[in-house]
């Protein structure tokens, strides 16, 4: 393939989604194998953030010290809620995704009324709500250690679903190219392992050099992390919505680029 | 009631340079089963995906129960069934739960789903498997879950690409014997197979299709009567024996010869005072047997392997 065929694949296949209610029922399907095996999963949620929680918050945050009188623990707190929610998302639709269409479970789809674009955006508003219930189980287990601080921090509930559909916009993108398995570990290994550790969750960024601080604001797991802890802290502030803004213009392009490039992978 | 359900003119379908459908026209009508034969790459599953709107149309029109597949694909396929060749059964779900989450795509209200879904699994005898994972099925069993899905929907037509390759004996009588029940409701269906024993069983009217054309189309016994007349004697025949029966045959009214490898086919019409036993004399092997559709489509395919 030549660099240029995946752009002007994607620019010949654009045009309006044609997207209907059946992406809610694509949407049900995932709901239903979650539900198949919530039971033998649900603690794995509590588990990995308590653990780190407990990790870096008791263990290394003895060590540290924030400015003003801001414990560690409440510096991580949102933060976590944000880098999990990115890779609860993430991984539902690049791993997930990936075997859906390797199994041929899409192409059952498409022979329904239900058409490509209602598969993609299904997909998507599903990773959305698996973000969302990842926050929901974190958030318990942040505010059982006391990172919870002031009441705005509700607002993270609603705002778990746009960084969810960003996500898996994103991940979806890349799934719909991706070859094999193995280039889901690239794709986690290069882009999503990145963002966890330096979107701001677990150290403050005004401690790395200029440059760091301005490639961060390029990852959406930034703006992700700055809006939560805002709100976990009770210090909401107008760059904040410069902050929304810009997860929303990037959940659109994404959101579009994922349309064309499943139409790519499984319209033939 | 329009008699026509499916009609097709002109239909093409273009990869890239490559035409794996060339401007084919046929037509099928309401209550029969038709059949698309012919080698792998002919085109067959090419031209069904282009009927169940999952595959665009590059040229030609296409229309299915009145609407066209180039602008209502939607409106087509909510009215269909399709039962693809390979399975594609959500191995994430259970028997029951595929079918549930099936029935949803059609937006099939929720009770009368639940009672279409008994309806289904009760006729293909898999009611005492609804619980099971996928995984835990047998191949027969798949296929039948697969026809049984095709089917929630009650459609109008339905769309089986290969249902029965790769099943044991069994499992494909009893996939048979539900398709012929169906079609004895009125249920117009759609097959593509490379079994012609499939094919002699269920289809009122086929086409064989070759490199994405045509190349012949009728009623089973038509086609066996034009392309391979009522009779074939096989001769298994050493070199020196072929001689002496090809000179034997030369120059007689209504007979055909073709050359498979090690064996002599020997077309003839039944009626022109040729006795087949005389070849009896000529050498070892002779098998007398009346013509069927496998012959026309070896005789029109050609006996060889199709380049892939």
């Amino acid at each position: 393939m030549s660099t240029l065929a995946l752009p002007r694949a994607v620019l010949e296949r654009w045009k309006r989604p044609d997207v209907s209610w059946l992406a809610v029922r694509v949407w049900q399907r995932n709901r239903d194998v979650f539900m198949n095996i919530w039971k033998s999963e649900a603690i794995w949620p509590f588990v990995e953030p308590l653990l780190t929680l407990v990790a870096l918050g008791f263990g290394l945050g003895d060590f540290i010290e924030l400015e003003g009188q801001q414990s560690y623990i409440e510096f991580i707190g949102p933060g976590l809620l944000g880098a999990y929610a990115m890779w609860m998302a993430s991984a539902e639709a690049c791993w997930g995704a990936y075997f859906r269409i390797d199994q041929k479970t899409f192409d059952a789809i498409l022979s329904t009324p239900a058409t490509i674009d209602d598969v993609t955006s299904g997909e998507v508003l599903w990773a959305s709500t698996r973000s969302l219930i990842s926050v929901v189980c974190i958030f318990i287990v942040v505010l059982v250690f006391g990172a919870i601080v002031s009441p705005l921090a509700v607002l993270i509930f609603p705002l778990s679903l746009l960084p969810g559909l960003m996500f898996g916009s994103i991940s979806l993108s890349y799934a719909a190219v991706a070859r094999s398995v193995s280039s889901l570990n690239y794709f986690f290994a290069v882009f999503i392992t990145p963002q966890f550790w330096l979107c701001g969750a677990f150290f403050p960024l005004d401690q790395l050099p200029g440059w760091v601080q301005a490639a961060a604001w390029f990852t959406p797991a930034f703006h992700v992390v700055e809006i939560y802890r805002g709100l976990a802290t009770g210090n909401p502030e107008w760059v904040h919505l410069a902050n929304l803004a810009w997860m929303i213009v990037v959940t659109a392009g994404f959101y579009a680029l994922a349309i064309t490039l499943m139409r790519r992978r499984l319209v033939k | 009631m329009q008699q026509e359900i499916i009609a097709a003119r002109a239909l093409t379908k273009r990869y890239g340079d490559f035409t794996a459908v060339d401007g084919i026209s046929f037509s099928v009508q309401r209550g029969e089963c038709f059949g698309f034969l012919g080698p792998n790459g002919a085109g067959k599953t090419t031209t069904i995906r282009m009927i169940t709107g999952v595959s665009p149309v590059t040229d030609g029109s296409l229309a299915v129960d009145g609407m066209h597949a180039q602008v209502d694909a939607r409106g087509i396929k909510s009215i269909l069934g399709v039962v693809p060749q390979d399975d594609n059964l959500d191995l994430e779900l259970t028997v029951r739960q595929n079918l549930r989450a099936y029935a949803r795509y059609f937006d099939l209200p929720k009770q009368v789903a639940e009672a279409r879904i008994d309806e289904i699994l009760t006729f293909f005898q898999l009611a005492d498997r609804q619980k099971d994972r996928i995984d835990a099925l047998s191949g027969g069993l798949k296929r039948r879950l697969t026809v049984a899905r095709g089917l929630l929907n009650s459609p109008k037509i339905l769309v089986l690409d290969e249902p029965t390759t790769g099943l044991d004996p069994q499992a494909r009588h009893m996939v048979w014997q539900k398709l012929r029940s169906l079609r004895s409701q009125g249920v117009t269906m759609l097959l593509t197979t490379h079994y012609m024993e499939e094919a002699a069983h269920l289809c009122d009217r086929l086409v064989i299709l070759d490199q994405g054309r045509i190349i012949a189309e009728g009623t089973p016994a038509e086609l066996i009567s034009a392309h391979a007349g009522r009779d074939v004697i096989e001769v298994h025949a050493t070199p020196d024996e072929r001689l002496a029966v090809l000179r034997y045959l030369e120059g007689r009214q209504g007979v055909m010869v073709e050359e498979g490898g090690d064996i002599l086919y020997v077309y003839s019409d039944g009626q022109n005072g040729f006795n087949p036993a005389s070849l009896r004399d000529l050498a070892e092997r002779v098998i007398y047997r009346n013509a069927n559709l496998e012959d026309v489509f070896l005789k029109l395919t050609g006996r060889g392997l199709a380049a892939e």
